[in-house]
C-alpha cells in the first residue's frame, strides 16, 4: 500500500499506508491525523480537508476540477498554488511517498 | 478505589465524537463506547449515496481504524445491547450485565418509521437505517431492471430513488405531502427537484397516501393508493421519517418528548446523563427553539458541547445548522433555516442548475438552501454565524464574492 506523509502545522510527521483509491482526506481521518476534519465526507462541499501538497509532489497530482479551484477559495486558511482539497486526491501506486502538509486550522 | 467509568451508550456519529472530543479534551480516565452494532462506527450518509450507485466497499465506510480505539484507550464494545439505566444506582444493564458508571452519555441515535398500512411486512418492504439495511437494497438494485418504489418523498425515499435511477431501474416516489421534502426545504426548492427528478425518468406522485401493499400472483409487490391506483414494484423502499430511540432514557425516567429532552448543554433532566444526536429533541441557543435535527452536523457539534460539559466546561450549543443532500448530479446543501422567512433573494439560476437561495426575515438573513453552489454555502454558513448584514444587490451580483461580506 502506497505511504502518504502528514506533516502537521507544528511540523509532526505521520506516516499511514493508504489502500490505493482511497482519497488523501479518507488515509488520515481513518488513522485519526489531526488538521483534516472533512466535514462533508469527502463531498467536494466543505473545504474543511485543505492541504499544501508539497512542493516535490504537486505536478504529479492528477488535475483538479472546476469545483475544487472555486472550494480552495473558501479555506479557512488561505490557499496558496500548492494547496489542494484531500478529498479529491485519490491514492494511486504512483503516489507512494506523497507528503502533504496540513494547514494550522480549517474552519 | 478508582473512579468510575464514563459510558457512552451508541456507538455511532455523535457516540464516537464524544468519546473524540472527551480525550481531546484532556480526559484520561475509563471510557466506554458501547454498541448493538457489530461493525466499527461508521457514516450513515454514503448508504443513500455512493454506497448504493457506486458500490463503495465497507470499509471506506468506517469513521475509524480499530486501531484508533485501542491508541486511544476507548473500550469499545460492539454487538452489544444496552437494557437498562439505572440513574439512582448510576448503572446499566449490558447484555444481562451490570455496569457502574460514573457519567453516561447517551448517543442511542434514531431507527426508521415503520409503515403501519397492511403488507408493510412482506419481503421486498425494506427500510434504510443501517449498512445492513443498504446492503440489501445494493444486493436487490444489483439485479436487472427493477421497480423500485420510494414511500416517502424525503432525503432519505429521494437518494435512494436517485440512486437507483442511476442504476437503470425504473423509479417512482410516493410523497403524501403536496411537495417532496416538504418538511425541510422550501417549496422553491421542492419544485426544483420534482422537475430534476421528473426529467430523469423518475416518476413523482405527490399528494396521496398509501392505503396498502400486496402480494401479486407472480411474486412481486404492488403498491396500492389511497385514490385506488396501482404501482407495481419488485422492491418498495420505506423512508417516511424516524422516530428517537428513547426507550432507555424514558424508562429511566429522564425526561422525554419526541426525544431525550436536552437543554443548550445537552444536559438531559439528570445532572450526571448527557445526550446528542438523533436522540434528542435539544435547545439551540442562537435560533432560540427546541427541536430534533437528523443530521452530521447536529450529531457532532452537539456532542462536542456534551463532552465539554461532563468535563465540567459548559458551552452553550449555539451552531447555525447545515445539512447536505446529493441528488441525480445535485448537490443541495442547507445552512440555518428556510422557515418562517418572509423573502427570498436567488443568485445564480434554476435553470443553469446552479443557484442559491438566501431566505429573509425583513431584513434578517435566517437561511441559504444552495444547489451546486457549494461556495455560496460554505461562506453562507460564515455569513449566518457572524449575523452579517448581507444587501441584496451583492447576492444577485455574480461578480461579487460574497466573502468581501465576512
Ligand atoms: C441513509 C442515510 C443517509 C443520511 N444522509 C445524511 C446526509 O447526507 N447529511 C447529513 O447531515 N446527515 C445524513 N444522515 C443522518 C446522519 O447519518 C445521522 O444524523 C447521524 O448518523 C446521527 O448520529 P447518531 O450518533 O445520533 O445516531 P446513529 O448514527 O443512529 O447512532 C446510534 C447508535 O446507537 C445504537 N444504539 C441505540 N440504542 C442502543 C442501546 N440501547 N444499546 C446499544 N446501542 C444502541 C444504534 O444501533 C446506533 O448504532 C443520513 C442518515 C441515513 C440513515
Ligand atoms: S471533505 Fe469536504 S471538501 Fe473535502
Amino acid at each position: 500500500m502506497p505511504n502518504i506523509t502528514y506533516v502537521s502545522h507544528a511540523d509532526e510527521r505521520t506516516v499511514v499506508e493508504v489502500p490505493v483509491g482511497w482519497s488523501v482526506m479518507e488515509g488520515a481521518i481513518q488513522n485519526d491525523v489531526a488538521g483534516i476534519v472533512a466535514e462533508c465526507g469527502g463531498g467536494c462541499a466543505c473545504a474543511t480537508c485543505h492541504v499544501f501538497v508539497d512542493p516535490l509532489w504537486i505536478d504529479k497530482l492528477g488535475e483538479q476540477t472546476v469545483m475544487e479551484q472555486d472550494m480552495l477559495e473558501c479555506t479557512a486558511i488561505e490557499s496558496t498554488e500548492r494547496s489542494r482539497l484531500s478529498c479529491q486526491i485519490k491514492v494511486t501506486s504512483n503516489l507512494d511517498g506523497l507528503i502533504v502538509h496540513l494547514p494550522e486550522n480549517q474552519s | 478505589m478508582a473512579e468510575l467509568p464514563i459510558i457512552v451508550v451508541g456507538a455511532g456519529q455523535a457516540g464516537l465524537q464524544v468519546a473524540e472530543s472527551l480525550r481531546r479534551g484532556g480526559y484520561d480516565g475509563s471510557l466506554a463506547l458501547i454498541g448493538n452494532e457489530k461493525i466499527l462506527p461508521y457514516q450513515r450518509p454514503p448508504l443513500s449515496k455512493q454506497y448504493l450507485s457506486e458500490g463503495m466497499l465497507e470499509d471506506r465506510l468506517l469513521f475509524r481504524s480499530s486501531e484508533y480505539y485501542e491508541k486511544k484507550d476507548i473500550e469499545l464494545v460492539l454487538g452489544q445491547h444496552v437494557s437498562a439505566l439505572d440513574t439512582s444506582a448510576r448503572s446499566l444493564i449490558v447484555d444481562g450485565k451490570t455496569r457502574p458508571y460514573g457519567k453516561l452519555a447517551l448517543a442511542t441515535g434514531a431507527s426508521a418509521r415503520p409503515l403501519s398500512v397492511s403488507g408493510s411486512e412482506h419481503e421486498g418492504v425494506c427500510y434504510l437505517r443501517s449498512v445492513d439495511d443498504a446492503k440489501y437494497i445494493r444486493g436487490r438494485l444489483s439485479a436487472d431492471p427493477q421497480r423500485v418504489v420510494a414511500i416517502g418523498g424525503g432525503f432519505i425515499g429521494l437518494e435512494v430513488a436517485g440512486s437507483a435511477r442511476e442504476l437503470g431501474h425504473s423509479v417512482t416516489v410516493i410523497e403524501a405531502q403536496e411537495r417532496l421534502m416538504a418538511r425541510v426545504v422550501s417549496p422553491l426548492v421542492s419544485e426544483y427537484f420534482r422537475k430534476v427528478y421528473r426529467s430523469r425518468g423518475v416518476d413523482i406522485v405527490l399528494n396521496v397516501a398509501v392505503n396498502r401493499i400486496e402480494r401479486s400472483t407472480d411474486g412481486s409487490l404492488i403498491v396500492v393508493l389511497a385514490d385506488t391506483r396501482t404501482i407495481p414494484a419488485d422492491l418498495v423502499v420505506v423512508g417516511i421519517g424516524s422516530s428517537p430511540h428513547t426507550e432507555l432514557a424514558e424508562t429511566a425516567g429522564l425526561h422525554c418528548d419526541n426525544g431525550i429532552v436536552v437543554d443548550e448543554f445537552a444536559q438531559t433532566s439528570d445532572p450526571y446523563v448527557v445526550a446528542a444526536g438523533d436522540c434528542t429533541m435539544h435547545k439551540n441557543s442562537r435560533l432560540g427553539i427546541f427541536h430534533r435535527l437528523e443530521s452530521v452536523q447536529n450529531a457532532v457539534d452537539q456532542a462536542k458541547i456534551a463532552a465539554m460539559t461532563l468535563l465540567g466546561n459548559q458551552k452553550p450549543y449555539d451552531q447555525v445548522p447545515w445539512f447536505w443532500s446529493d441528488q441525480l448530479g445535485a448537490k443541495l446543501q442547507m445552512a440555518g433555516r428556510s422557515d418562517g422567512f418572509n423573502r427570498t433573494v436567488m443568485r445564480g439560476s434554476m435553470e443553469d442548475g446552479e443557484f442559491s437561495i438566501f431566505y429573509f426575515d425583513d431584513d434578517v438573513l435566517i437561511g441559504v438552501d444552495s444547489v451546486n453552489r457549494p461556495t455560496d454555502h460554505v461562506v453562507s454558513r460564515k455569513l449566518l454565524a457572524a449575523g452579517a448584514n448581507v444587501p441584496d444587490q451583492i447576492i444577485v451580483d455574480l461578480e461579487q464574492n460574497l466573502k468581501t461580506l465576512l
